[in-house]
């Protein structure tokens, strides 16, 4: 086992090198350039874009300034936005959160929703159950979500007015964040209408964000499932006359599961993918708006360091849930 | 004074009386991120909204609602004979705000005034590159360094600007936001604590306002400042909740979330003038849209064929299907509300037909350009994209091809300056200050070829009449300059000028007292909301 | 399937299979109505000028936003109404079928040329080419897609063209990924050693003795690649990054008239309806591919 995940993450140095080189690189390729950006509307004097070239190192040799910039990351400095003159790094950990939360909750519904139904189609393969289960979970994982959120906010906020347009709270609460987690910051201050005021705004972007993952879930539960419950060893537990429930609680559910969290683990670079869509459809204020605002904004340091963090994180998390798999899953330790 | 005095306790006095009572607060939809709260080096409106409007004043203010100049901080001024010499004597008693990163132990003084505008030009001042890579935009962009020679102080409360030449727009350009009086003792504070960055993100000021929290991308909040010289605010809280969609924003309005908002789509307008909570203040705005031909690219080198392709696009059409009926057809460059404007000038003709005809004179046949679309709403041309579809559409039926192009805002207006662009530009202008040399010489003088002029376009009698009208006095006299060189440009088409954009101010019906602005901030003082 | 030692199966077993194939696919009700849907997609795409009412890109100046039909206020002309500035949507929608499969076309083709390339390439040669190809692999399946494919596009540029070239370069290691594996099982295999042994190149056997043998799973990853090109592609329309005005491509038809949202909601509903229906045919379709392909599931 440990020498599994040593191999691992022995694999993984070099794509992170990869990463922090591609980075660097794109935001290099960018058209525009760096100096003009942050000087704003009336540019620079000639005298002043040279200086500013070089308090930025722009002057040095393109492997010295990767080697700068690298050097930069590993003591955590992840360079100054351009626009806002902040820390990259103090605008992500603000942000970041806030994505998060969101995308939490969304992979919350899509595993609630999604596992049952699975399950359920399965077990009644081909019911009409089974039926439109699946095909609302095909229609779902064929949804254009920009598309979808819009058709949401027109009727959920628009036409019925049950659920608040944009925001994470409203704005009469004014609770200063300790996580930044909206909804337990609000608990923290055990301040109740806070948190259900907090809910009501996560919800709708909750449901366009978890859409494609409820979607995926339940498919590939259901087909988990089917192929468990063929295995001989259920066939058997069922012929010797254990109850159907009990069959699929202890057999079938447990193996199946493995292959779900594998696919719910592979959803999280998917659902950054969809959080960009989502928050600038509600005007979330988390990491995918900030990534597309800063990319039209050409905020290089942001897009550069952005790129990174997220890369990182979604590199990270794949390696967790592999790790996972293999202790859950003692057959692949030995490929 | 004492009457204020025993005014500002008495409010005092009620406020505590109300106790629990309902703070009133105001929430303002903005349509952006401040970059941060420092209003010398940042450029947006959204900037100065956040931050100049609400936390600063200036020596001169901008009336409210107008271009016309009144005291802020600076009770009066006076001009010397030869008008190089501006004497400001300060506003006694004027406080900078209390908060808990600073308290401060003195009022308003010349050492303040200087210090604001020393950090913008001197470059050993400590305080010229206090962010990283940063640059005085504005105090640079309106030339301050080429016209003050010095800025001395007479006494505490007197400061004197020196002038290199006699300079008319001087006290205007003094209201505008880069301007904007920062407290010189916090300034020492941070120095001294070694956090110089801290002064763009907990500002001091003097303005109405005083800073409470921002959360990124999200909210700002002020409260009313107690001590303010010209008394405390009627509304105790402002928000600022951030909304970068303007239709998202329009649905805030009508679901109550925000009292205000600005700059709403053009297509959402009907809706919200018919929603009985909301009212709908219109203005006409200090703005133009236009598109610049590059003249000196042929064909465009030749004033028939610009013309011609001016006289082949219906503007009708775009006023229609862009600013949705919100815009009026501009004749000139400068808008119908400011001084000087040359109502003699006649309208622009749609006529293809002649059109043709022209270029056909002009020898110029199968005509294939670039059509450059901003990528960006701005209030003087909502959508460049809509408004490049229509032009291509009408151009193709004089047999004139165009493609439309369009980059990243920054980069747009960068390729847009280049002498070698090829093909006709849209951009467009707000003022900045009542003054028309903000427009005429911004925009197309010879010295603006490079920087905004997008027409790289000279024309000497057009320089020679707007450079004389700069340094004359006499608001009559500039203004015969003025009109004459409107009559220049006319003849000459240098851009094609669509259009003057009315500006709407959706707001609930519990808001009084705002008052639009025609150089397009947004300012809250003096605001009240009905419970 | 059994594996034969043979390089290349029978004419009349190739027959059988595909008639094999098709009997599985049938089945499968959702797969055949997909197949239907797509089909006459196609077709609306090849006939589009014969089929659309009008121009595309012909502007009526007098009737803008004009609602569907069936809605009051509408103008006979135009059964889906107009766009803002006074084009019919339905020629517009029917002329954007062309875009969609077109991207979807272009962008499995590329996906597929390079990932097979660099699939096979990794699995047939093991080693430090395998260790390069999938690092790199690994590289760009780190960024979330929609990302790497948006910074790609700021840039090369926005337009149509280069989103394509951007969502093949970020879905390709998905067929890299899967050919490498298949080559890898595959190449060891006996009917490869014959192969191999009779004297057949390199070159040969990657192309001729193994690859045909991954088709079935290739083929299944190439559907779903269409789908997601065709998603990803308004995606970055609907982001101002994809097409640009005024081609009528239905992510950037959606993006250029969403502010009419609450006044004309046709203009962005039908694009997404759209965009919604081909991409669940293609989905159906794909579905019962892998049905029909994926001996495992067969079984059961």
């Amino acid at each position: 086992m440990l020498n599994y995940i040593l191999r691992r993450l022995a694999l993984i140095v070099p794509t992170i090198i990869g990463i922090s080189i591609c980075a660097f690189a794109f935001v290099r390729v960018l058209p525009g350039d760096p100096i003009l950006a942050m000087a704003g509307q009336h540019g620079v004097t000639p005298e002043r874009y040279e200086i500013l070239r070089e308090q930025f190192g722009y002057n040095l040799p393109i492997w010295q300034q990767y080697f700068n910039y690298l050097g930069g990351v590993l003591q955590g400095n992840f360079g100054v936005s351009l626009a806002t003159k902040r820390p990259v790094i103090t605008e992500f950990m603000t942000l970041f959160p806030a994505t998060i939360e969101l995308a939490l909750v969304a992979m919350f519904l899509a595993v609630i929703i999604g596992i049952p139904a699975g399950i359920f189609a399965a077990v009644k393969r081909g019911s009409w159950f089974d039926q439109l289960t699946m095909g609302v979970a095909l229609t779902g994982y064929s949804m254009p979500i920009f598309w979808w959120g819009l058709l949401l906010i027109i009727f959920f906020s628009g036409y019925l007015g049950w659920t608040p347009v944009s925001g994470r709270i409203a704005l009469s609460f004014f609770l200063r964040p300790i996580t930044g987690f909206m909804l337990v910051d609000t608990l923290l201050y055990g301040n109740w209408p806070a948190f259900v005021s907090a809910l009501r705004h996560l919800i709708l972007p909750a449901v366009v964000l978890g859409t494609i993952p409820l979607a995926v879930i339940a498919r590939q539960t259901r087909s988990a499932m089917l192929e468990i419950l063929g295995e001989d060893y259920v066939r058997t537990a069922r012929a010797k006359g254990m109850s159907p429930r009990r069959v699929i609680n202890v057999h079938a559910l447990r193996n199946a599961l493995i292959p779900v969290v594998t696919t719910i683990g592979l959803q999280v670079g998917l659902l950054m993918g969809g959080a960009i869509l989502t928050e600038t459809i509600f005007s979330w204020p988390g990491i995918g708006k900030w990534m597309i605002d800063s990319i039209s904004k050409r905020d290089y340091v942001v897009v550069q360091s952005g790129l990174l963090l997220i890369a990182l994180i979604v590199m990270a998390v794949n390696l967790l849930v592999d790790l996972l798999y293999a202790v859950i899953n003692p057959r692949i330790r030995v490929q | 004074m004492k009457l204020m005095t025993t005014l500002l306790a008495a409010t005092a006095m009620l406020a505590l009386a109300a106790g629990a009572a309902q703070a009133k607060q105001l929430v303002f939809c903005s349509e952006a991120s401040p970059a941060h709260f420092d209003p010398g080096p940042t450029t947006g409106g959204n900037d100065f909204d956040a931050s100049s409007r609400t936390i600063y004043n200036r020596l001169v203010e901008f009336e409210k609602g107008g271009t016309a100049i009144e005291p802020g901080l600076a009770e009066s001024w006076s001009t010397s004979e030869d008008g190089k010499e501006i004497t400001f004597k300060l506003r006694a008693g004027a406080k900078f705000h209390t908060t808990p990163y600073f308290t401060p132990t003195r009022d308003l003084n010349a050492d303040d005034v200087i210090f604001s505008f020393e950090r913008q030009w001197k470059e050993d001042n400590p305080w010229f590159a206090y962010l990283e890579g940063m640059t005085w935009d504005y105090f640079q962009g309106m030339d301050m360094p080429k016209y003050i020679k010095e800025i001395v102080k007479v006494d505490d409360l007197t400061v004197k600007f020196v002038l290199n030449e006699p300079n008319a727009p001087m006290v205007a350009n003094l209201a505008m936001d880069f301007a904007s009086i920062v407290s010189k003792e916090y300034a020492d504070q941070l120095a001294a604590s070694g956090d110089l960055a801290a002064f763009s993100t907990q500002p001091i000021g003097t303005g109405p306002f005083v800073f409470s929290d921002y959360q990124l991308d999200t909210v700002i909040r002020y409260q009313a400042f107690p001590d303010y010289w010209a008394g405390k605010q009627p509304i105790d809280d402002l928000i600022f909740a951030i909304t970068t969609d303007p239709s998202v924003r329009a649905q805030r309005l009508l679901a109550g979330e925000c009292d205000i908002m600005p700059y709403p789509s053009p297509a959402d307008i009907a809706q919200l003038q018919a929603d009985e909570n909301l009212t709908v203040l219109e203005q006409e705005g200090l703005n133009i849209g236009y598109m610049s031909y590059n003249t000196t690219e042929p064909p465009f080198d030749n004033a028939n064929v610009r013309k011609a392709l001016s006289m082949a696009v219906d503007k009708a059409a775009i006023i229609e299907a862009v600013y949705q009926g919100a815009g009026q057809d501009a004749k000139n460059l400068i808008p119908p509300t400011m001084w000087s404007y040359n109502n003699n000038i006649p309208a622009d003709t749609y006529d293809p037909e002649a059109a043709k005809k022209l270029l056909e004179e002009a020898g110029v046949t199968d005509l294939t350009t670039d059509l450059w679309a901003m990528p960006v709403s701005r209030p003087y041309n909502p959508n460049a994209q809509r408004v490049a579809e229509l032009i291509q559409a009408d151009w193709a039926a004089i047999g004139v091809t165009a493609n439309i192009v369009s980059y990243e805002w920054t980069e747009y207006r960068e390729r847009g300056k280049q002498a070698d662009r090829k093909g006709p530009f849209q951009i467009g202008w707000t003022g900045d200050n009542g003054d028309p040399d903000n427009f005429f010489a911004t925009l197309f003088s010879c010295s603006a070829i490079g920087v905004s002029n997008y027409s790289s376009w000279c024309n000497q009698e057009f320089e020679d009449l707007i450079q004389q009208a700069k340094t004359t006095a006499d608001q009559a006299e500039r203004t015969a300059l003025y009109e004459k060189a409107q009559e220049v440009f006319k003849a000459e088409e240098p851009a094609l000028t669509l259009a003057h954009s009315k500006v709407f101010m959706p707001m609930n019906k519990r808001v009084i007292g705002y008052k639009m602005d025609p150089l397009g901030i947004h300012r809250f003082d003096g605001v009240d909301v009905t419970e | 399937m059994t594996q034969t030692p043979q390089i290349a199966p029978a004419k009349s077993d190739r027959a059988a299979a595909l008639r094999e194939f098709w009997h599985y696919f049938s089945v499968n009700r959702g797969a055949v109505i997909g197949l239907v849907v797509f089909a006459l997609l196609v077709l609306i795409a090849i006939f589009a000028p014969l089929l659309a009412p009008y121009s595309p890109d012909i502007q009526y100046r007098d009737a803008i936003l004009k609602p569907p039909i069936w809605d009051a206020g509408s103008d006979p002309r135009f059964w889906l109404g107009t766009d803002p500035v006074g084009r019919d949507m339905l020629s517009r929608l029917i002329h954007g079928a062309r875009y969609s499969l077109f991207i979807g076309f272009f962008v499995v083709s590329g996906a597929l040329f390079v990932g097979v390339i660099l699939g096979v390439l990794a699995g047939y040669f093991g080693g430090w080419i395998d260790a390069m190809i999938m690092r790199v692999m690994d590289i760009i399946l780190a960024f979330p897609s929609l990302l790497l494919a948006l910074v790609l596009v700021a840039i090369l540029g926005p337009g149509l063209f280069n989103a394509m070239v951007a969502i093949a370069l970020v879905l390709q290691p998905h067929f890299a990924r899967l050919v490498r594996a298949a080559v890898m099982a595959e190449k060891n295999r006996e009917y490869v050693t014959a192969a191999r042994l009779s004297g057949a190149g390199h070159l040969r056997l990657m192309l001729v003795t193994i690859l045909p043998n991954c088709l079935g799973p290739l083929i299944v990853q190439a559907t779903l690649s269409f789908s997601n090109a065709i998603l990803e592609a308004a995606a970055l329309g609907f982001l101002g990054m994809g097409a640009q005005p005024p081609t009528p491509e239905w992510g950037t038809m959606l993006a250029s008239a969403r502010e009419f949202i609450l006044r004309a909601p046709w203009v962005v509903t039908f694009p997404g309806l759209a965009i919604l229906i081909t991409v669940l045919a293609i989905n159906l379709i794909g579905d019962g591919l892998r049905d029909a392909l994926d001996p495992k599931l067969k079984r059961s």
